[in-house]
């Protein structure tokens, strides 16, 4: 006799609520040992709504088909030298940030959910983690064969996984996704789940692949495209996890409200990245950083605070700030980037008029009272031949671990510098935020790993800064590094496209 | 509450105590709307430096490469220790005067406008 076939309803119910237990001889709270220390009240995991009701014989049939077409497409892209193609070499310099900054947090996504799947009470809840979980193992691995195809062409990719656990810059992405994963299940519910797949993607992820499609780059395109269904069953689970929280126990509201605040903060200091990638990497820009933010925060994020005003949760704290920021981050980080270009594994450029005229047009309250001037100073010394490099090494923020870059928004001219003292020892911070994130717990951020003190603390080798580049962080200087202008990448350009 | 953790009494480890540093200090130094350089920068000192080493040494390094750097009128010039006035004694050393581990200082130089008197 044929197994009975069974129905889609009986299916879900086997392979999902019904690979729950109850617990006879052990205590229910050994199990799920991390359920109660960070303060939410769960009463009731039964009321969990599954955001998608998949299950996991499903879920493979389903990510294979769709990688089978994926890996086609990678294929071609390298059968017919899809790297030459792209809008300007220039670009890939996008592709290495992406690759050293972005990909292996997909890996600690995966890290946190699997934790996270196992820890969390609800069976709902940890099968949707759980499948999370393999999305992201998924996404790094594919951002890495779509991007393995450049490594062959151009310098600066070969070393991403070594340099996202050393570079300077990259300290900054790696530590957010460590404090997200030292917390416990349900504030890394909060902080990735919800304020970064829900609230921010669409300035992280949305940015770098419409970046790729204006300027020609099909293998990350495609890879946007693959995951894209991924995408909207993350951030589904994101709106889930905030109604469940807030729905439980009416004592969560001021945790869940504290967690949206840091984790809102946190997640814009972060893309003070993809600002720059936007307005200054891009040679085809998409939109402006500004735009952006008011398209995918201020509107979207808008309304979607507006109908979370229900269960008494407010817009994040200091979004305030954020709005005004929104005229500066990216030029004040591409700055960064640019004065410290013999320290980066990319190449850093000055704007050409073009675009310097583009970016008049886009900020015409800030970029020209500002910022231009920079511009034209950086020019000046390059036509001099002093291409500008900064000497020293910056003051790093405590919390965000970003260079103190950021101005006072009443006086843009002025960093914005705030410290505290907390056991006799002071430390210094880019902003109120991220001042208020460290005196909330100090306990968890007297352990940052601050690249600049960890130089002088002689743990990074040297003393000598390129023993440093090359032997620690494993930059091939002189060909990763330095200005755009002059570099392998270019003269290999150049040969290909024969304008040497 | 200093941390939420799993354990009680849970306590990090402090990974910039002075002692990690060789015997110096960091101080952080930073010339005010001054963009083109980003941040203060920061310098491993032994506490025993006079502040004329820092005039002579430290503040040419991190601050020379700017056009103004050598107009700077050091009389005129409002400085700030740890967010406090601050009046530097040449020939005393950090220590003696208050400046210690992860200090900031900053200079104000209120002539000096920054390039194109853009604050750069």
């Amino acid at each position: 006799m044929a197994a009975k076939k069974l129905n889609i309803k009986d299916k879900y119910r086997l392979l999902t609520r019904d690979l729950d237990w109850d617990f006879s001889y052990e205590d229910r709270k050994d199990a799920f040992p991390y359920e109660e220390f960070e303060g939410l009240k769960i009463t009731d995991w039964d009321k969990w709504e599954d955001p998608f009701r998949l299950t996991m014989d499903t879920y493979w049939k389903y990510q294979a088909e769709k990688e089978k077409k994926l890996y086609a497409i990678f294929d071609a892209f390298s059968q017919n030298d899809g790297h030459l193609n792209v809008s300007d070499p220039r670009y890939v310099n996008a592709i290495k940030l992406f690759l050293t900054g972005v990909s292996p947090l997909e890996y600690q996504a995966y890290q946190g959910f699997a934790h996270v799947g196992r820890q969390c009470g609800g069976v709902g809840a940890r099968v949707a983690c759980q499948m999370q979980a393999l999305d992201e193992l998924r996404h790094v691995q594919t951002q890495i064969h779509a991007m393995s195809h450049y490594n062959k062409f151009f310098d600066g990719l070969q070393e991403f996984s070594h340099q996202h656990d050393r570079v300077w810059y990259l300290s900054v992405p790696k530590s957010f996704f460590l404090d997200a994963r030292s917390a416990g299940p349900f504030e890394f519910m909060v902080a990735i789940g919800f304020s970064f797949e829900y609230v921010l993607t669409n300035l992280l992820f949305v940015p770098f692949m419409s970046g790729a499609a204006h300027n020609g780059d099909m293998a990350t395109v495609t890879f946007g495209f693959s995951a894209q269904s991924d995408e909207a069953r993350h951030m589904t689970l994101g709106l889930e996890v905030i109604k469940f929280f807030l729905e439980q126990h009416e004592d969560n509201l001021p945790i869940v409200q504290k967690w949206i605040d840091k984790w809102f903060w946190r997640g814009t200091r972060l893309l003070s990245i993809v600002a720059m990638m936007m307005d200054y990497m891009l040679p085809n820009k998409v939109m402006s950083w500004k735009e952006a933010w008011e398209v995918y925060f201020e509107d979207a994020g808008g309304s979607l605070f507006k109908d979370l005003a229900r269960y008494g949760i407010r817009m994040p704290k200091y979004s305030e700030v954020i709005e005004k920021e929104k005229e500066h981050v990216s030029h004040q980080a591409w700055w960064t980037f640019y004065t410290h270009g013999h320290a980066t594994g990319f190449h850093t450029f000055i704007p050409s008029d073009e675009e310097l005229d583009w970016l008049s047009e886009k900020y015409p309250d800030t970029f020209d009272k500002y910022y231009r001037p920079l511009w034209e100073m950086a020019k000046e010394k390059e036509a001099k031949g002093e291409r500008f490099y900064t000497t020293g090494l910056p003051q790093l923020c405590q919390t965000c671990q970003i260079p103190m870059l950021f101005t006072e928004m009443d006086n843009p001219n002025q960093n914005s510098m705030r410290d505290t003292v907390y056991k006799g020892e002071r430390y210094h911070f880019c902003s109120d935020g991220c001042c208020d994130i460290f005196e909330e717990e100090p306990e968890k951020y007297v352990q940052s790993w601050l690249p600049v003190h960890q130089i002088f603390q002689g743990n990074c080798g040297g003393p000598e800064m390129t023993d440093i580049l090359s032997e620690y962080y494993k930059i091939n200087v002189g060909a990763d590094n330095m200005d755009m202008k002059g570099s392998p990448d270019e003269e290999r350009w150049n040969k290909w496209k024969g304008t040497a | 509450m200093p941390v939420y953790a799993l354990k009680p009494n849970y306590k990090g480890e402090r990974m910039d105590r002075v002692e990690n540093f060789g015997g110096n200090l960091i101080v952080y130094f930073g010339w005010d709307e001054h963009r083109m350089f980003c941040a203060a920068k920061a310098f491993p000192l032994p506490p025993s430096t006079p502040f004329a080493a820092v005039m002579e040494n430290v503040l040419p390094e991190a601050f020379g490469q700017h056009p103004e750097f050598s107009q700077i009128n050091w009389d005129t010039a409002e400085w700030l220790l740890n967010n406090e006035p601050f009046k530097p004694q040449m020939n005393a050393t950090l220590e003696s005067q208050g400046i210690d581990h992860k200090s900031l200082i900053r200079f104000k130089t209120p002539e000096l406008k920054g390039y194109a008197s853009a604050g750069v």
